[in-house]
């Protein structure tokens, strides 16, 4: 980006038929592209204005389904879900990273943390549907969750947890926290190995202690992490889809139904091919409404 | 640094502790696992007598030796193509900066935040009229497609910090744009390219709602979208059930093991681009 426009030019005027050669080297992907995504998503908005089961004809029917997100309680209610889900898939992992992150700053060269380094990646690394399964049974009624709440005396607490309609969400959540919370703390920690270490030497001296530093110096120089630990883990939680269908698949009743597992259902077993549609282009939209001001808020400052 | 002693405990503990609330699902998944097929165990327990063979088992009744060769199929053609056309693509736009890069260029950034869900009703109706549904085609072209926007804004990112020097100096030796493109930039993008490697067939492998949607047969889907069928048909017994979840597992744990640094790297860089 930083070439005097003079060179640019220049090179352009020498060659001025091989100006347009660079088209012809982005084109296979211009057209996987615009095949296998761009296709698709012009159709999602298309049949959203539709009522169509898939095989018959289908009948223009305007707004009404995207009418419908906002009056059938229970499509709303999945938008409601993903926005709840946030709360576990994103500020827990990314409050959590962050104090851990601060709080082993000192030790980040030591070989207990190389250690943790890898390990802290294996929520990473597996398959979701994997994270769902584990969870699934720690979390069921004989899991190990409940048998450590009754070691500890709390016999009362312990249920199924996935299968009750007032925790199956944070159930949920929870497992999106625990895949999370790994990637959130090394991509901070990252983050706070560049900051320059003369500047907490500056704040020891003029006697900062821990939460000081961490509040004048730390959280101002993370901007940028911060921003991506926000929006990666916000883009999971709108669009999670595979930790839901294999822990819960929506249940009990609806009470962990998001976007992405009604779209699938709306789609593929009720056969009503419009309201997918229209959920999804929701589902789109959303997720841009939301993740552009936190890029917006973390990078413009930064640059 | 000045780091006095009690910090530094607190941090040790903390850590520790973070790493053994990741680690313990894992213990219990091997534990669980280990267990006479058919009956529910509790917790963390240690079996009387450890049941090895239900790894066997769970081999067995997953097909895994055909599954494993589905998911290396799936991955072989992905990420070569992927890796190609993204190159060719962040090489044009960050590179070679033809006329109209920068609205080419956004079209792909405007993809990166695009749920699967989005496109995956409409996507299912196209692959059904190409006649592809339920062949490994089905899961390879559509992820070529949506691997594009993070592959071209990966390679693009690496091809601008290129000087224009160096093809100058190239050219003037007589280098064609294409010959520009294999014999001096290929090369000198190696890394960028292995960590994105690493990346799409990490993506490719644990693909799942592409997998269940367009394959019917668990045989010809990656190793998630298998692992999805298994909990449905094995569901209720959960040693087998285990057993096989961690059997789908050690693949990708291997690749991650063999490749450590590479992986987390990629892992950290890929997030902070994407």
């Amino acid at each position: 980006m930083s070439v005097p426009i003079t060179g640019r030019r220049a090179r352009r005027a020498r060659r001025p038929r091989a100006a347009w050669l660079g088209w012809l080297f982005a084109l296979p992907a211009i057209l996987m592209y615009a095949t296998f995504v761009l296709r698709p998503l012009v159709l999602t908005v298309q049949y959203s204005f539709y009522d169509w089961n898939g095989i018959g004809a289908s009948t223009w029917v305007g707004l009404d389904n995207y009418r419908r997100i906002f009056t059938d309680s229970e499509l709303f209610a999945t938008i409601v879900h993903a926005f709840e889900l946030i709360v576990f898939f994103s500020f827990v992992p990314v409050l959590l990273g962050l104090f851990v992150a601060a709080t082993i700053r000192g030790i980040a060269a030591s070989r207990l943390a190389a250690v943790a380094r890898t390990v802290l990646f294996l929520p990473q690394v597996i398959p979701l549907v994997a994270a769902g399964i584990m969870w699934s049974w720690l979390l069921s009624s004989t899991g190990l969750a409940n048998e450590l709440l009754s070691a500890v005396g709390l016999d009362r607490l312990t249920r199924a947890w996935l299968g009750d309609f007032g925790t199956a969400l944070p159930a949920v959540g929870l497992i999106g926290a625990w895949v999370l919370v790994g990637l959130c703390t090394l991509l901070l920690l990252a983050g706070m190995s560049k900051i320059d270490p003369s500047l907490y030497e500056a704040a020891r001296l003029d006697g900062a202690g821990p939460v000081r530093e961490f509040f004048s110096i730390t959280l101002p120089s993370l901007r940028q992490e911060i921003g991506v630990s926000v929006t990666v883990t916000v883009i999971a939680a709108l669009a999670s889809f595979d930790i839901v269908y294999i822990a819960t698949q929506g249940g009990p009743g609806n009470s962990t139904m998001v976007p992405g597992l009604e779209i699938y259902y709306l789609a593929f077993s009720e056969r009503e091919i419009g309201m997918a549609s229209a959920l999804a282009v929701a589902l789109v939209l959303l997720v841009l409404a939301v993740v552009l001001p936190i890029q917006r808020l973390t990078r413009d400052g930064s640059r | 640094m000045i780091v006095n002693r009690r910090e530094t405990l607190i941090g040790r503990v903390l850590l520790v502790l973070l790493m053994v609330i990741t680690i313990v699902p894992f213990i219990s998944l091997f534990v669980t696992a280990l267990h006479p097929a058919g009956t529910y165990p509790s917790g963390l327990s240690w079996p009387d007598s450890p049941q090895w063979g239900n790894f066997a088992d769970a081999f067995r009744a997953a097909n895994m030796g055909k599954l494993l060769w589905s998911s290396c199929l799936i991955v072989l053609g992905v990420v070569p193509l992927s890796l190609l056309f993204g190159a060719l693509a962040g090489f044009a736009f960050g590179h070679l900066r033809m006329p109209g890069h920068r609205i080419g260029f956004l079209v792909f950034v405007l993809g990166l935040t695009l749920p699967f869900e989005g496109i995956i009703t409409p996507l299912y109706y196209q692959v059904r009229d190409m006649g592809l549904l339920n062949t490994r085609w089905a899961i390879i072209l559509p992820l070529i497609g949506l691997f594009m926007p993070f592959s071209v804004v990966w390679m693009r990112a690496h091809f601008v910090t290129m000087p224009d020097d160096l093809s100058e100096a190239a050219r003037i030796d007589g280098a064609s744009t294409w010959q520009l493109f294999w014999r001096v930039h290929v090369p000198l993008a190696m890394p960028a390219l292995s960590s994105l490697a690493i990346l799409l067939f990490l993506w490719t492998w644990n693909q799942f709602l592409l997998a269940i949607v367009l394959v019917d047969d668990p045989q010809k889907r990656t190793m998630a979208g298998a692992l999805g069928a298994f909990q449905g048909q094995w569901g209720t017994d959960i040693p087998l059930l285990c057993a096989g979840a961690l059997l789908i597992l050690v693949p990708t744990l291997a690749v991650f093991l063999i490749f450590q640094r590479r992986f987390v790297t990629a892992l950290l860089q890929g997030s902070i681009k994407g």
